[in-house]
């Protein structure tokens, strides 16, 4: 009762925060979950109504509350379009510290963050050797997305497919790097991310070679850790910490213009999350964080916006039809929307043409794709139609999790689509 | 009777998984968008298909259980907040769109239709739906036609009562109540449809709806004129209409508000204008254009400092850009926002905009005013914070002052965000003791155990 009531006390701290809302209900109209679900506990006002009600010990329960708070992409539609402009995302990341803490963190979670992603060492060399082990018990589902199944993980993942680990990590073939300002006079620290290195490794690939061409200098440091998002989604502050102490550590003596990442989710945790979670932190740390958020930005906006990349405006019809997907954290989190398509319509083998919807959450949502399966399964479906409405052969986008994603719906409704970034099909077109 | 064996009862109807009854899901349901206190009910319910209304009201009767229909629960005087321990039954569920016919001019929907989804399935078709509430991206049909809601194109095209054809609903017994018709004309029997527009769930549960629809407009032009007072906004606005010009939508900005949207924009508005107002006609392309040139004369004439015609669409959406912008730069201001919509006849909207003033004086609030010129439905919004108790004292006091003003103004309490539980107490004093014995004596008769979302409008 004690511990409720110191529950409910924490949650105070966002009172400030949560008041705003004006319990307008206009989240409703945006929210993914909630357009499956239709329940006021699904959409951000009766989220926000319930945190309230706990920190006034209105609400008893924490747990029903807590399992709410967890029905949640974090895609930020909502924040988007809030019109009293609340702060919804902080709200939600430290509402879920404050339950974490009460609560506990489940065995697995702890095993998996505490125990694995900050040992980035450990981690990779599990991954490591797991993709040499993977294939004899998965098989290709979908050639054209690259997606498999699992007939023996059935009883726990069900049907769905999913990206089968790199039989060659990324960081494998580029451990570190440090390459000087070439022609554009500019140098970027690189951080692929651990999706890019341990799944899309030709991401990285792509990455590499588009900085050079453009004559960017390279620093890719060894020691690079987890953003932390997924640490933070499930209420871990510590662990989120930890991780970006080690990453703050890889980057420290760097001498570079811009940090730049191939992930939507990377770019927006670092770039706005990190600084939010550091109050308590020593202020020379905090100046650390608080300068590589400052430089951190996605690698398409970077080439368009600050490399100057130009590219036609209008497409070239007969290619191949590519479409674009806008990951949430890349378009409602950093408003970067033009930049993408605009590298796409760079590459003349490709015909652009936009999806309906196209800046609509895909479901993935992290670990929520884990836990939420059947929900995260029907909101990609709506993706995967509107990929196939407009007639592409390829969708693309800026986030290897939204490429997960998009690869398991493709593949579980008929297939035949491939699924790219937009820097490989950027990088095809540079000699 | 236990929540666990009612919850069964319902589930019975609407299969296991259409009842809640879980602590987090009750008290979801337990507020609008009202700035009132909420309510927590003993059961949600949530029907899958209209037929299920019928036994679902029947089985409260039974057991005298409050009831209140809930689309997007975005009623701003408290409509949706259910009788504490009573049953919210939900209606997004029931959101079919039965027929849009376009020979005879009219859609069927069930309540749980979102409007603005709606509007586009008309639109998609070559017709037109008028009314926009500002909540129209989620409100749904059912909650437009039992509050009658209104919208930014009130002045010329009308509010939801006026594209209401008819309404088949249920009563406390759980039979089917049929009213209206799918044709222009129709006189058969009470005009039960007309009784259930703003009814706010009080009179009946409505089953299906038949709404009117038009042809849309061919052209349209928007322009926004700046007045250094309000006065002479309120003059032009007066001054449009004496000139037989009926504009689709004529919207009103007072000082606070321009500021308000200025800081939030940075759109570079006149910060030192007493009003501004956002003119749209439509109709046929000379039409528009000659009433366009005629109403800048009139702003002209009643002396606008500045009008400024879009040419184009980028220009119009930017000459929007302030109206649309009111309300959420208004609700960042301050932690809670108090949206009222008293309103007056158009020619009182100077005197109208005096009282706020002096009221906003008077209690030391911030009052930011904007809203339906043409129509005379403003919308005064106090910035608050309700954990500040003594500030919240003064500002229901305020609220209390602007009834009177816009009574004594001969307008009315409330033009389109319905009665309540926030104003019923003020419902004598518009009406008479007379009117509302007559509501209650008619309310009695047709719900005599008091069932269907009792408290609101006329009291219990």
């Amino acid at each position: 009762m004690n511990d409720l009531k110191q529950l409910a006390q924490n949650l105070m701290d966002l009172d400030d925060q949560m008041v705003a809302c004006m319990k307008c209900g206009m989240c409703q109209a945006v929210c993914p979950v909630f357009a499956e679900t239709m329940q006021e506990a699904d959409v951000t006002r009766g989220k926000i109504a319930l945190l309230e009600k706990l920190a006034h010990e209105m609400v008893k329960d924490p747990d029903q509350v807590n399992e709410k708070l967890n029905r949640c992409l974090l895609c930020g539609s909502c924040a988007a379009n809030c019109p009293s402009g609340v702060k919804i995302m902080d709200i939600f990341m430290k509402a879920r510290v404050i339950v974490t803490t009460y609560k506990g963190l489940s065995q697995t979670k702890k095993m998996i963050f505490k125990g694995l992603l900050t040992r980035p060492k450990l981690f990779n060399l599990l991954t490591e050797v797991s993709a040499k082990f993977q294939s004899p018990f998965t098989k290709i589902a979908d050639q054209a997305s690259g997606a498999a199944s699992c007939a023996m993980l059935n009883p726990l993942i069900g049907e769905r497919t999913f990206m089968p680990l790199a039989k060659r990590p990324f960081r494998k073939d580029y451990p570190k790097m440090d390459t000087p300002r070439g022609t554009s006079g500019l140098k970027v620290a690189f951080y692929p991310g651990c999706v890019v290195d341990k799944m899309f490794p030709q991401v990285g690939h792509a990455a590499i070679k588009v900085l050079e061409h453009h004559g960017v200098g390279i620093f890719l440091p060894k020691g690079q850790a987890c953003c932390g998002i997924p640490t933070l989604a499930s209420g871990d502050a510590d662990t989120f910490i930890d991780l970006m102490k080690q990453n703050v550590k890889a980057f420290d003596d760097g001498n570079f213009d811009y940090l730049v990442t191939p992930c939507a989710t990377c770019t927006a945790t670092i770039h706005e999350t990190w600084i939010k979670m550091i109050d308590s932190e020593d202020p020379v740390f905090r100046e650390k964080v608080k300068a590589i958020a400052d430089k951190t930005m996605d690698i398409n906006a970077f080439l368009v916006d600050i490399v100057g990349v130009k590219t036609p405006s209008e497409s070239t019809a007969g290619g191949k039809v590519v479409t674009y997907h806008d990951p949430c954290h890349l378009s409602k989190s950093l408003g970067v929307k033009a930049q993408p398509r605009a590298l796409l319509k760079g590459n003349d083998a490709y015909e652009f043409k936009e999806m309906n919807e196209a800046d609509r959450c895909c479901g993935c949502g992290g670990s929520f794709n884990l836990f939420h399966y059947d929900l995260s399964k029907s909101i990609g479906e709506r993706k995967a139609g509107n990929v196939r409405d407009a007639g592409a052969q390829v969708a693309a986008t800026g986030c290897p999790a939204c490429m997960m994603q998009l690869s398991d719906m493709l593949a579980q409704t008929g297939g035949g689509v491939e699924v790219k970034h937009v820097l490989e099909i950027y990088a095809d077109s540079l000699k | 009777m236990s929540n666990a064996k009612l919850a069964k009862d319902f589930e019975k109807i609407v299969g296991a998984g259409g009842v809640m009854h879980e602590e987090a899901d009750l008290h979801a349901y337990s507020y609008d968008s009202a700035v009132l206190d909420p309510q927590v009910p003993a059961l949600v319910v949530k029907p899958s298909n209209t037929e299920q209304l019928g036994p679902i009201t029947k089985l409260c009767n039974e057991h005298g259980l409050p009831m209140t229909v809930r689309g997007a629960g975005t009623n701003l005087s408290g409509g949706t907040i259910p009788h504490p321990g009573g049953v919210v039954v939900l209606t997004n569920g029931l959101n079919k769109i039965l027929e849009i016919n376009e020979q005879d001019l009219y859609a069927v929907v069930e309540p749980g239709v979102v409007t603005a989804q709606f509007a586009a399935a008309v639109a998609k078709t070559g017709l037109f739906y008028p009314p926009d509430p500002g909540s129209q991206a989620v409100s749904t049909i059912g909650g437009n036609v039992a509050e009658n809601a209104g919208g930014l194109r009130g002045l010329k095209y009308g509010v939801t009562k006026d594209y209401v054809m008819g309404i088949d609903f249920y009563d406390v017994e759980g039979d089917l109540i049929k009213s209206g018709s799918r044709t222009v004309k129709c006189v058969t029997g009470y005009n039960l449809a007309g009784l259930m527009v703003a009814s706010e769930g009080t009179l009946g549960v409505f089953s299906n709806i038949i709404l009117k629809l038009v042809p849309p407009p061919k052209a349209s032009k928007a322009m926004m004129a700046v007045f250094p007072d309000v006065h002479k906004a309120s003059e032009t606005v007066a001054s449009i209409i004496a000139n037989h010009i009926v504009p689709c939508t004529l919207e009103f900005l007072d000082n606070s508000t321009i500021r308000y949207v200025d800081d939030f924009t940075k759109a570079g508005l006149p910060r030192d204008a007493g009003a501004i107002l956002l003119i749209e006609v439509d109709g046929h392309q000379a039409e528009v254009i000659e009433d366009a040139e005629r109403v800048v004369n009139i702003c002209k004439k009643c002396g606008a400092n500045e009008v400024k015609m879009a040419e184009t669409a980028e220009e119009r959406e930017a000459l929007w850009t302030a109206r649309r912008n009111a309300l959420p730069a208004l609700a960042r201001a301050k932690p809670t926002t108090v949206l009222e919509d008293a309103t007056v006849p158009r020619s009182q909207i100077p005197a109208m905009m005096e009282g706020l003033d002096r009221i906003a004086k008077k209690y030391k609030l911030d009052i930011g005013t904007f809203g339906h010129a043409g129509d005379g439905n403003l919308h005064p919004t106090i910035l608050c914070d309700n954990r500040n108790k003594e500030e919240f004292h003064r500002v229901e006091e305020a609220v209390n002052e602007i009834f009177e003003v816009a009574l004594s103004l001969k307008g009315t309490l409330s033009g389109e965000h319905g009665i309540g539980m926030a104003k019923s107490k003020w419902m004598e004093k518009e009406t008479s003791r007379a009117t509302l014995d007559y509501s209650l004596k008619m309310k009695r008769a047709i719900d005599p155990k008091g069932i269907l979302n009792p408290g609101k409008i006329i009291g219990e």
